[in-house]
């Protein structure tokens, strides 16, 4: 080989290949310490209420993290270019509902929550790893899409059949299982807005009458997607659940516009909303209550009736104060029905301070870039549209469920992901993540095969 | 489609920031005020979430806390609740807190900024300090004799160091268990009303909180002023009095139940306590110089706290002669508690000065590092030195040979003077007995104890009830355990 043909060969060759590090080895590493932070926080709720590590830190430990340990290796073969951060945020989310509900059930020694939702939560994990390991691509979901949307009205509309429980016909009781399958519906949702809009953007995006400044859609391609939403929305009041209801036309109105681009879309859902809101707010007296509590959160206190929930969360937030009381030493239990669930973030807010609970939240506000990221990245429409969805419901459920404990918006049932008690939130979610690992894994890899 | 999803992020992102800026607001700025919320109970956990300090007498504590694992976790419990619950009052989960588990609440509680070292650090931490100990002045002994010799009756004794202050008993009977209202139980409501609606009052604080017509024993304070006024010069000499004396301005004449008070000296007068006499000198000395002396000994004050209040004992400023000449013998509107009975013996004994009383000798730290002393009382001339040497003679005589044998202890200077109170609507209740005395040992200085003691409904014939029967041995009982001690 001469010198020259060498230099020649050279100048030949593709361009240093600029391969995409994976980063599975951060992401290992950021598991320990979410693992690590996890187990930290159960022996300080031991040492804080006994002085004692508690005896089950080290099962509790290995557990958690031979659960993520799996979890990560599954990404690890199956989906090698995955962002690294989405997988350890849930396990430290999860671990960290685990902590708080394992520290309420100290509260309340007749009504264990941790147990189960230990359980709930290997069950999840397992989801997640039969998600990233079956699922290679994306984009065969698409072609489920009615599937998906006739299962998700199945699962809605199954409640209906059962007993209501506290008021919302929401559960079905199996086994001594309570399973919400609205849960589940959110992702199904997800999916079939997600494959119906990139296959009709182009459609929906043509501009109708035009009223003032904004461009409205036509008509014609407004019938089968509100016809949906309609359905979806008359299920959810019936079942008297409107945070899912308020979750499912948010996520219907960002995706709508991130598809179409036009403003008007957003014109049409605050109209459609407003309308909602005071048809609802007309016809629920229990509506009409909680949007009461919120204005004047302290009524019930000035009329002698002790405080109500929401007041007992503000309470909380309050002793929190920056730094938090230390976990194990507050009194969130005050808030009494719920707490373990719809106001779980009280616990972590007065246990943890300002300073825990932003913590928490920029958790959350990371989740849901690296959603929007994996978005931005992706080439195909469904894809974007997909990762958008999944990461608006985790966005749109943190803010409607912790703007309403902590007084920002008017209280609405609703699971904050990972940390709430609540079997089907914790599968959905480990479901949610498994979908944005696949996504994001797609979004580099292709990247990468494109490169070369 | 890039570009709307930017928008969707910053939307996001939007919400994201709101949550921030409201948990700001809520955990920061509204913080205080949500923490203040009547209706917010962690300020009443974190008061019931360590052992309450204690009460000490002698140097053992005569309180406890009891854990009850509850949400309001510790109860107050009670050494000798009955003897001691006229000082240490009740400290309720429900009702709130009384005497010094009130006054001294911060301490005991752990609430005092005073009790960490580094106040600022405790702010940061969120540390809870334990609750200090509260040290009384009071002696065991003298505290159990009160109680032991009213038996049951209704009445009160208070008892005084002189020289200091020093409150060394405080007795009510009949008494009560302030462990009843600890806790936080209906049974704690029962015990409640019950105790309210007792006819006996056995909450009620008869040392301090009630005031007696303090009948011959306010002849102390009578003859000071007419000592010191000038009135009389000679305590030997007649005193030019009738017997009966018609009370000027009314047809009305006053008797005695002694014999031979006619024209008796204010020696004799004092020693077999003759109405006649005394009423005839408040007259002579005036309602000016009489009240003058009343007040420097202590009535009228509405002030007295030892730290909790006392209820102020009364003598009446606008009189006409004839009220004046009751007034001088503790009956019309003269009022006195049982401690301002005992604070008159006690400067009478201490050469005329009056030392405010007080119940709190110091208040420690849980570990025993003192917080806040007594420190030095607030004196106050109550008569000249000269008067209350005459007036302690005159009291020793009253023991010696007098009204108030019952009281003589052998070997010690005991001073005292008996009283037989009447009240009711025309006179028709069962007489109060009243005894006030102090004690100097044979190797004391200066009188070491006074006592004021009244017994309410002295189960005697009415001719019999006297300060010098039922109230004298109680005190003589007091003086003992203080002397002995």
């Amino acid at each position: 080989m001469s010198k020259a043909g060498t230099t020649v060969a050279r100048a030949d060759a593709p361009a240093p290949a600029v391969r995409l590090p994976r980063r599975r080895g951060i992401e290992l590493a950021l598991i320990v310490v979410a693992v690590l932070l996890s187990v930290y926080g159960y022996c300080a709720v031991g040492l804080a209420r006994d002085g004692t590590v508690p005896p089950g830190a080290v099962g509790y430990g290995a557990g958690l993290g031979v659960l993520a340990l799996v979890a990560h290796l599954a990404v690890r073969f199956r989906a090698p270019y995955a962002d690294p951060l989405l997988l350890p945020i849930g396990v430290l989310l999860n671990g960290l509902g685990l902590v708080l509900i394992y520290r309420l059930d100290l509260e309340t020694p007749g009504d264990r929550a941790a147990p189960a939702q230990l359980v709930w939560s290997t069950l999840g994990v397992a989801f997640f790893i039969v998600t990233v390991v079956l699922l290679r691509d994306h984009r065969v979901l698409q072609r489920y899409a009615y599937v998906c949307v006739v299962a998700a009205l199945g699962l809605l509309t199954l409640p209906i059949l059962f007993p209501a429980v506290n008021g919302a016909r929401i559960w079905i009781r199996i086994a001594g299982f309570s399973i919400q399958p609205g849960e589940f519906a959110k992702v199904l949702l997800a999916v079939f807005f997600a494959a119906y809009l990139a296959a009709n953007r182009g459609a929906l995006a043509y501009a109708g009458r035009r009223v003032w400044r904004l461009q409205l859609p036509t008509g014609r391609v407004l019938g089968p997607i509100v016809a949906i939403w309609l359905l979806s929305v008359g299920v959810l009041i019936l079942e008297r659940d409107l945070g899912t209801s308020l979750l499912f036309f948010g996520l219907f109105v960002v995706l709508l516009y991130v598809a179409t681009g036009r403003t008007g879309w957003i014109a049409v859902g605050l109209l459609l909303a407003a309308l909602g809101a005071v048809a609802v707010g007309w016809l629920e007296p229990h509506v009409h209550s909680r949007v009461e509590d919120w204005l004047h959160p302290f009524a019930s206190i000035e009329a002698g009736q002790g405080p109500n929930q929401l007041s007992q969360s503000l309470f909380a937030f309050a002793a929190g104060g920056m730094l938090g009381t230390g976990l194990g030493l507050g009194h969130s239990v005050l808030i009494g029905f719920a707490v373990k669930s719809d106001f779980i973030l009280a616990t972590a807010g007065e246990e943890l301070g300002l300073a825990g609970l932003s913590a928490i939240f920029l958790l959350y506000g990371l989740l849901v870039e690296r959603g929007y990221r994996a978005g931005v990245t992706l080439r195909d429409a469904f894809g974007q549209l997909l990762a958008v969805g999944l990461a608006s419901i985790v966005a749109l459920q943190v803010f409607v469920i912790a703007g309403g404990v902590t007084g920002l918006i008017p209280l609405t049932g609703m699971a904050m992901p990972f940390l709430a008690q609540g079997g089907s939130s914790v599968v959905t979610n480990w479901a949610i993540v498994a979908l944005l690992v696949r996504v994001s894994d797609s979004a580099r890899r292709r990247h990468d095969e494109e490169a070369p | 489609m890039t570009r709307h999803i930017r928008l969707a992020a910053v939307f996001c992102a939007l919400l994201l920031a709101a949550l921030l800026v409201n948990a700001t607001r809520i955990q920061v700025f509204e913080a205080g005020a949500y923490d203040d919320n009547s209706a917010n109970r962690r300020g009443t956990i974190a008061r019931y979430g360590q052992p309450r300090g204690d009460i000490l007498v002698g140097g053992r504590p005569i309180t406890g806390s009891k854990d009850t694992g509850e949400q309001l976790r510790y109860e107050r419990t009670y050494l000798d609740g009955p003897l001691y619950a006229p000082v240490t009052g009740f400290a309720s989960q429900v009702y709130g807190t009384s005497f010094l588990e009130h006054t001294e609440d911060g301490v005991l509680s752990g609430a005092d900024p005073m009790l960490s070292p580094f106040p600022l650090l405790n702010d940061l931490t969120r540390a809870r300090n334990p609750g200090g100990d509260v040290v009384t002045t009071l002696r065991a002994a003298a505290q159990r004799a009160a109680y032991d010799g009213l038996a049951g009756r209704k009445g009160a004794v208070a008892a005084i160091e002189p020289s200091t202050g020093r409150i060394l008993a405080l007795v009510s009977t009949p008494s009560y268990n302030p462990e009843a209202l600890s806790g936080n139980g209906p049974t704690v409501s029962r015990s409640w009303i019950g105790l309210n609606e007792d006819p006996d009052k056995p909450m009620l604080n008869r040392a301090v909180r009630q005031t007696y017509p303090p009948g011959s024993t306010f002849k102390v304070v009578t003859a000071a002023a007419a000592l010191d006024a000038g009135v009389v010069t000679d305590v030997d000499e007649p005193t030019d009095s009738p017997d009966p004396y018609p009370l000027p301005g009314t047809s009305t004449s006053l008797t005695n139940e002694a014999k031979g008070c006619a024209d008796a000296s204010l020696r004799a007068a004092f020693e077999w306590s003759c109405n006649t006499v005394f009423a005839k000198l408040g007259v002579r000395v005036g309602v000016a110089d009489l009240t003058a002396t009343a007040q420097a000994f202590g009535f009228n004050d509405t002030g007295v706290r030892i730290p909790y209040s006392v209820a102020p004992s009364t003598f009446d400023t606008s009189v006409d002669r004839a009220q004046l000449a009751l007034s001088a013998i503790g009956q019309y509107n003269t009022r006195a508690t049982p401690l301002q009975m005992a604070m008159v013996a006690a400067a009478v004994a201490n050469g005329g000065q009056m030392r405010a009383p007080y119940l709190v000798e110091r208040t420690t730290r849980s570990g025993g590092a003192t917080l806040a002393t007594a420190g030095s009382r607030p004196v106050r001339q109550a008569m000249h030195p000269g008067t209350a040497v005459r007036l302690r003679e005159l009291m020793t005589d009253v023991v010696r040979e007098g009204t108030g044998a019952n009281a003589a202890i052998p070997g010690v200077t005991v001073g005292g003077k008996t009283g037989t109170a009447q009240h009711g609507i025309g006179n028709s209740g069962t007489p109060y007995a009243w005894f006030v005395s102090w004690a100097q040992g044979e190797r004391d200085m200066e009188p070491r104890v006074a006592v004021a003691v009244v017994v309410e409904d002295a189960e005697a014939d009415r001719g019999e009830i006297s300060g010098g029967g039922d109230a004298a041995p109680i005190a003589r009982a007091v003086m003992e355990a203080v002397l002995n001690s």
